[in-house]
């Protein structure tokens, strides 16, 4: 691609996911947050395209449309207003949260402009997904080792908390109880 | 398309995220806030990766465990909205201050 069209590609993705992100905390609709989040993701997994990482991107593009789908099922379920029919605010100490935000992206955006930041005249892989890949199945395993443990814990995590009565308050602290204890009877042989 | 402007992009998108997890009410629209400064990571990491050092995928690495780290946010968060609803109909984060100190 030339590179006047990558820088144009990349800003109007920039511009779109920072207006896309602010959008999401100034909808009126639960459902439309959750869609805008979903396009500020996948503006921001532009910019990660633009960067010869196109693995990665459409990886992000992918998890977030799930994720963002599971996210509305979930805002319907706990939010008042998710069609967004009436206007709502809820938001508590709006001034203190907008004096942080804006205090640490000028911090930031300081320190980004004003730091000598290194370059490398280091060849680019020729595919970086091989990179990635050899990466992970080899010296970089352990990582990948930990990300899988960590995730086999969210979802026992997960289903732990999310059960309303598990086995534990049904048959006992050491499952020692021979029925069931119920809220009402009924079942097989009960 | 240098490293600054990618920083740029990525301080502007955590701060964002910033504002609303600290101003929102609801447990939801928090983590909403927190995937966003997530994704700041993300952007971040990818800029070092292709500025700093293409030769080594450490870069890439970290997009990979910030991805991981989004899904794991998200999926224990809702199971705790779940929860704490569940035994209190709690869903705004100032129906539970038992730890306000």
């Amino acid at each position: 691609m030339i590179p006047v069209w990558r820088d144009v590609l990349f800003w109007v993705c920039a511009v779109l996911a920072v207006v896309t992100g602010i959008a999401v905390f100034r909808v009126d609709s639960m459902a439309r947050a959750t869609f805008a989040l979903l396009a500020s993701f996948v503006f921001a997994a532009g910019t990660v395209m633009l960067l010869d990482l196109p693995y990665l991107g459409v990886l992000v593009i992918l998890m977030m449309i799930m994720e963002m789908v599971v996210m509305a099922v979930f805002m319907i379920m706990y939010m008042m207003n998710p069609a967004g029919l009436m206007p709502m605010t809820m938001v508590h100490n709006p001034k203190g949260s907008l004096a942080i935000a804006v205090g640490t992206f000028v911090l930031l955006a300081t320190g980004v402009l004003l730091v000598p930041w290194p370059s490398s005249q280091a060849p680019k892989p020729e595919d970086p997904t091989m990179q990635l890949g050899e990466a992970l199945m080899g010296d970089k395993m352990l990582v990948m080792i930990v990300l899988g443990l960590a995730l086999f814990a969210t979802m026992v995590a997960t289903v732990v908390l999310a059960t309303h009565r598990g086995r534990y308050d049904r048959y006992g602290d050491r499952l020692e109880r021979k029925r069931p204890q119920d809220p009402s009877r009924g079942g097989l042989g009960r | 398309m240098s490293l600054q402007a990618f920083l740029l992009l990525a301080s502007a998108l955590f701060s964002v995220g910033l504002y609303g997890a600290l101003s929102q009410q609801s447990i939801v629209m928090i983590m909403m806030g927190v995937e966003l400064m997530v994704n700041a990571v993300i952007v971040g990491a990818a800029a070092f990766w292709f500025h700093t050092s293409p030769d080594r995928p450490d870069g890439q690495v970290i997009v990979l465990l910030a991805v991981t780290a989004m899904a794991i946010e998200m999926a224990v968060g809702f199971a705790v909205t779940t929860a704490i609803f569940r035994s209190r109909d709690v869903d705004m984060t100032d129906m539970a201050a038992d730890l306000k100190g």
